[in-house]
């Protein structure tokens, strides 16, 4: 077993305990000169230096230019087709091929960009916030609060997603309901929303739970320090780093479970095109056309990677644990 | 008709038509004798929805057992020919009108009971009567004395008021007259009467069936055919084992059949492959893209064609689909070669005529509604005023619609430039209830599986004012008293050439768009040296030799 | 800790009626009559809706089937299915057969999730690190049945390492590929979280202290580094056995499991209320006793965390 006294301490230098300026242990000799600065600007000058940082913020602006101005990218049909050029493998006339409509599979996935980033970025932040909000109240104010979200939380996780899904879905958005395909993607990222936030909260929770008795947020709130400060100042830079983690992985399988609701006739619509909706379309075809289901997954691979790198520079920089 | 209720089922309607010999084995000598007599198979099969009872039956899982359990009056043979005599001795009629039939002497139901003319009688009275409630029981409507039994909602099934309790009990039309004959007299004449005697639910029931509930018998079901129930494991299995006091003509020649219950045609197309199972009826269509499966499967690949029709149905009651050239002309936009080759890569056939051509009486190449002409079809659509708005291509997600769908309506979009798409209701039960509900907002994705070997069972549900799945509400006088007469025909042949007529204006009026003519691909295992389908494509369990 | 124990026991049974009530609801405005597909693509007679809508007593209101099906539930009485099968029976096959899958998809899940994460994270940023992010990165983003189609295809039949499907005995063998599709989208979470949490408590003190007493890496590592970073990792194994269980709708259905899953799927696309909040009330109890577990873990854990 280890010594209790010096796991206690697990968490933090004891010089960051009422101050909250980090300890600048991880940066060059310049980096110690200069004047404390706030946790976003240490963070921005941290991220500064990290190829794997400018790497990432790269693809994703193309990802998110390719979803905002997709006829900068392509000017072929991403909707109409001809069935005579049906699976037709790709060639100098059509880079990716053509799909079993007979449409261009490099426009689609270009236009499919859109639906797939928003998506699975707006479900996210909303997972992450919603989650981390409510995990970071049950887990610090403790007792029946935390008794009762937990419970609450509970609940929610008991359900099926797919049960959750369906009901959320055609309650909304029956058949003959033309909506629009906002709505449509709002509904979308409401049912991700309201099904997946236990899991942050309970992640949030834990790691608030593992943080609060720390030396320093006693310190903090033997200083007077108020409930806000230190859940904002204190709690969240330390418990943010599972959170980012998993919301950066959240970000990919969000992609997967758009395309899971597009196959079950409850997601997106034709013609609105997404990643997961050319995946599911491509699965009966694997054995014979195995180029349907590469290009969009390769674009889905290379965007989950993308954010996924991203969140891990941005979390280092964050984490003063790590500096 | 039966549906096909596997979720992911590559095929909604599976079902297939009159083969012969599966040209499974190199030798040609059938199966061995020995190895055959006390043999067990496995077979893929789906969890039946209701409780195993005939008339009560509609969807393939227990439609499959029901077929393999019972014999009826008539069978129809695998080869698609005329029904003939099975446990009917002799059906006769002087007007279409009133039947004698005379059954077989001295066969028994599984409980060792002897199967008499008593045992029909009542299994369809109790079919009919509404109180009942059996899925089927419109198909007593023929027999004089329905409507005392059978009556109706006042306001619909989801309305408030319950329907009246019906006068009777028992049809009218039906008399005993001894232990093996009974007399059937129906409100008009019918030439295809004895034609329909062969759907299950014709068959007789036990005397073990009126004694308790029918859905406890339905859980051990008690049946009269080649096989008996053995045991029903939910959602694993339903084990089957042969009767052995069985007399009719089709004897089993194996011991065992155990029903595999399973939801995904993927997963028993790898264990088919790897011979861990002995049939499954429709492989999926990932092993149908790129004709993987002869491939996969060789020689135990089977290949037949089912009397199944995909048919794409206009709601009439919307006004905007009221003009005949305005249906005529999506029709015509339709290049069905293109899509059989490239969705179903030539596994399904184009339809050129109204009646599926397996059924007998059907006209080959009667629909000039399929044909693809683009010109003539433009000039349609110009004549009916163009079409302004969206037009939607409706289907059920959950089974696989979806390509086809979507080509026909990219070709009605590039062929016309009709704003046309197609959208996919997330389940059949809603897609359903809205066609019932006449709700339909566009043309929608229809089947027609024939529950017996007719062109009549092509028109009088189809087309007819009121028929059962005429749910676009089409009508034409001329069309309901042509088949009005071609019922009444004195005989087959008089009344299948009073169908042609019918459909000639059918043909004018395009009420619907037949797309395909449907074929099956099943596979089944080296165990399975010989084996026949039947005429729906199941698998003839009495044929198989090991 | 008995108290606490005692009042999370109690806590229970709210949960459990707000749960029931929940799913029961939802599934009740699941659109759709569930007996108008019935009878194919011909209209089912009016009679035979009737029946079975009175039979199932979906005339009434909400409250009061709810309240039968309670009623019922506490006499033991799941109810019956609309082919008239009993609910009780359903659950008692199905369910060994997910906990059997999800069990094993848990352990590998674990076994090679943490791995992965220790490795990486002792190590970052280099090649092996990399690899491993990549690969359980493709795990992720692929759909789960894209890759299980592909296992199947590839192991069972074409090279015919494994059975391409699962027989009714459930032997281990046979899951091992079922447990490592379905493992396969949290295998990443598990490493990814690990990883960090390993990175993070790799610079803490207690750890630099150990080293500098001279202690074995491997003690370092295995006593202290690997007891301090677990938490993150057991709560998202604590919660994944519920996820596993109620996710493993496509895994069943790819490798012929007649599991839970198969049967929550079949019953939310006929509106069987019995059955699906049946299985699903039992899914739940599962999950709040998992949580019940990882939060006593916790205190095991980490002897920060105590409970009063």
């Amino acid at each position: 077993m280890s010594d209790p006294s010096t796991a206690s301490i697990v968490s933090t230098p004891p010089t960051e305990a009422g101050s909250g300026a980090p300890v600048d242990a991880g940066l060059p000799e310049n980096a110690r000169r200069e004047k404390p600065r706030g946790l976003l600007g240490d963070a921005w000058s941290d991220l500064r230096r990290k190829p794997l940082f400018w790497i990432s913020a790269t693809f994703i602006l193309i990802f998110v230019l390719m979803a905002a101005f997709p006829s900068l990218f392509t000017s072929g049909d991403a909707v109409n087709g001809a069935l005579s050029r049906s699976r037709v493998e790709p060639s100098g006339d059509a880079w990716f091929g053509y799909d079993v409509q007979g449409r261009d599979v490099y426009a689609r996935v270009i236009y499919g960009a859109r639906a797939s980033i928003i998506v699975a970025l707006v479900s996210t932040v909303g997972t992450l916030l919603i989650g981390g909000a409510i995990g970071m109240l049950a887990g610090y104010l403790g007792g029946w609060a935390d008794a009762l979200l937990s419970r609450f939380g509970d609940i929610f996780f008991g359900l099926p997603f797919v049960l959750g899904a369906i009901v959320i879905l055609t309650t909304f958005n029956g058949a003959g309901s033309s909506n629009n395909e906002w709505y449509i993607m709002a509904l979308v990222i409401m049912s991700l929303v309201v099904l997946s936030w236990p899991v942050v909260m309970r992640l949030m929770r834990s790691s608030v739970l593992a943080t609060k008795e720390a030396d320093y947020i006693m310190a903090a709130r033997a200083l007077g320090a108020g409930t806000g400060r230190i859940i904002i100042k204190h709690l969240l830079p330390n418990c943010l780093a599972p959170l980012l983690v998993y919301g950066t992985i959240l970000v990919g399988s969000f992609i997967g479970a758009e395309a899971t609701l597009s196959f079950l006739g409850i997601g997106l619509k034709s013609p609105v095109v997404s990643w997961g909706i050319m995946i599911s379309e491509a699965q009966n075809y694997i054995r014979v056309s195995p180029f349907l289901l590469f290009f969009p997954s390769a674009f889905l691979v290379t965007a989950v990677l993308s954010f996924v790198m991203l969140g891990e520079a941005v979390r280092e920089a964050l984490d003063p644990k790590l500096r | 008709m039966r549906v096909s209720k596997r979720a992911s089922g590559a095929i909604a309607l599976g079902a297939a038509f009159a083969l012969v010999a599966s040209g499974c084995s190199s030798s040609d000598d059938g199966g061995d004798a020995g190895n055959s007599a006390d043999g067990a198979i496995t077979v893929d099969g789906t969890e039946p929805e209701n409780p195993l009872v005939p008339a009560n039956t509609t969807e393939t899982g227990g439609g499959k057992i029901i077929d393999w359990m019972w014999t009826g009056l008539v069978e129809y043979p695998n080869d698609g020919g005329a029904p003939r005599n099975a446990l009917a001795e002799s059906i006769e009629t002087a007007d279409s009108k009133v039947y004698k039939i005379k059954i077989k002497q001295d066969t028994k139901f599984h409980d060792g009971t002897v199967v008499k003319a008593k045992n029909f009688v009542d299994a369809w009275n109790w079919g009919a009567h509404s109180p009942n409630g059996a899925q089927n029981s419109s198909f007593f409507a023929d027999i004089q004395g329905f409507e005392d039994v059978n009556t109706s909602d006042p306001d619909g099934a989801d309305g408030p008021q319950k329907a009246p309790e019906p006068k009777a009990k028992e049809m009218s039309g039906l008399k005993v007259v001894d232990d093996w004959n009974f007399e059937v007299t129906l409100t008009a004449p019918t030439a295809v009467f004895p034609t329909k005697l062969g759907y299950s639910t014709f068959m007789p029931l036990p005397d073990a069936f009126f004694a308790g509930k029918a859905e406890d018998f339905g859980k051990k079901p008690i049946g009269n055919g080649p096989v008996k129930f053995v045991s029903w494991e939910n959602n694993v299995s339903i084990k089957l084992t042969r009767f052995d006091d069985y007399q009719l003509r089709d004897k089993m020649k194996i011991k065992d059949v155990n029903v595999k219950i399973s939801q995904d045609d993927t997963a028993v197309y790898s264990e088919l492959v790897s011979n861990n199972i002995d049939f499954q009826q429709q492989v999926p269509v990932s092993a149908l893209a790129g004709d993987k499966w002869k491939q996969d499967l060789g020689e135990r690949a089977v290949s037949s064609v089912a009397p199944v029709t995909g048919i794409i149905a206009f709601p009439i009651y919307d006004k905007r689909f009221t003009d005949p050239k305005l249906r005529r002309a999506v029709s015509l936009s339709i290049n069905r070669q293109e899509i059989t080759d490239k969705i179903f890569f030539g596994n399904r056939k184009p339809a050129d005529s109204w009646a599926n051509p397996l059924a007998p009486g059907a006209a080959p190449g009667n629909c000039t509604a399929c044909q693809f002409q683009v010109d003539e079809a433009k000039k349609l659509l110009a004549e009916a005023g163009g079409f302004s708005g969206e037009m939607v291509f409706y289907y059920n997600a959950d089974a696989s619609h979806k390509e086809w769908m979507e080509a026909v309506a990219q070709q009605v979009k590039t062929n016309l430039g009709i704003n046309a798409r197609a959208e996919g209701v997330p389940t059949f039960a809603v897609f359903r209830q809205n066609i019932n509900a006449h709700k339909m907002k566009g043309p929608y994705r229809a089947g027609w599986q024939q529950d017996y070997p007719d062109v009549e069972n092509w028109v009088n549900p189809l087309y007819v004012t009121g028929g059962s799945s005429n749910d676009g509400l089409y009508t034409n006088k001329q069309v309901d008293a042509l088949a009005k007469e071609a019922g009444a025909a004195p005989s087959l042949d008089a009344s299948h050439a009073k169908f042609a007529e019918a459909v000639k204006l059918i043909d004018a009026d395009a009420p619907s768009i037949p797309v395909y003519f449907s074929g099956q691909q099943s596979g089944h295992s080296e165990k399975i040296k010989k084996m026949e389908l039947t005429n729906v494509g199941e698998l003839d369990i009495t044929t198989v030799e090991l | 800790m008995g108290r606490y124990l005692l009042r999370r026991l109690l806590q229970l049974v709210p949960v459990f009626i707000g749960t029931t009530f929940l799913i029961y609801w939802l599934v009740w405005s699941v659109p759709g009559d569930p007996f108008a597909g019935k009878c194919g693509d011909r209209r089912c007679p009016d009679t035979y809706i009737n029946f079975m809508t009175e039979k199932y007593q979906l005339d009434q209101s909400i409250w009061v089937q709810y309240a039968t099906y309670m009623k019922n539930l506490f006499q033991g009485d799941f109810g019956v299915t609309y082919n008239n099968r009993a609910v009780g029976d359903i659950i008692a096959t199905a369910y060994p057969n997910t906990l059997k899958l999800a069990v094993v998809a848990l352990a590998i899940e674990a076994i090679i999730g943490l791995s992965a994460g220790v490795l990486t994270g002792l190590r970052r940023n280099g090649f092996l690190d990399n690899l491993v992010l990549v690969s359980t990165l493709f795990l992720i983003a692929l759909p789960v049945f894209v890759i299980g189609f592909i296992l199947q295809w590839l192991l069972g039949v074409k090279w015919g390492i494994v059975d391409p499907t699962v027989s009714s005995e459930m032997r281990f063998s046979e899951l091992l590929l079922p447990g490592f599709v379905l493992g396969s989208a949290s295998m990443a979470y598990v490493a990814r979280v690990a990883r960090t949490s390993i990175a993070e408590n790799r610079r803490a003190d207690y750890v630099r202290t150990a080293i500098a007493k001279g202690l074995p890496m491997r003690r370092v590592v295995g006593v202290h580094l690997l007891r301090n970073s677990l938490i993150p990792v057991v709560t998202l194994l604590g919660t994944d056995l519920g996820a596993l269980m109620g996710g493993a709708i496509v895994t069943e259905g790819i490798f012929s499991i007649n599991g839970i899953g198969r049967a929550v799927l079949r019953a939310i696309v006929t509106k069987e209320s019995a059955t699906v909040v049946s299985i699903v009330v039992v899914l739940v109890l599962v999950y709040l006793l998992m949580n019940l577990l990882v939060d006593l873990l916790y205190a095991a854990l980490d002897p920060r965390i105590r409970y009063e």
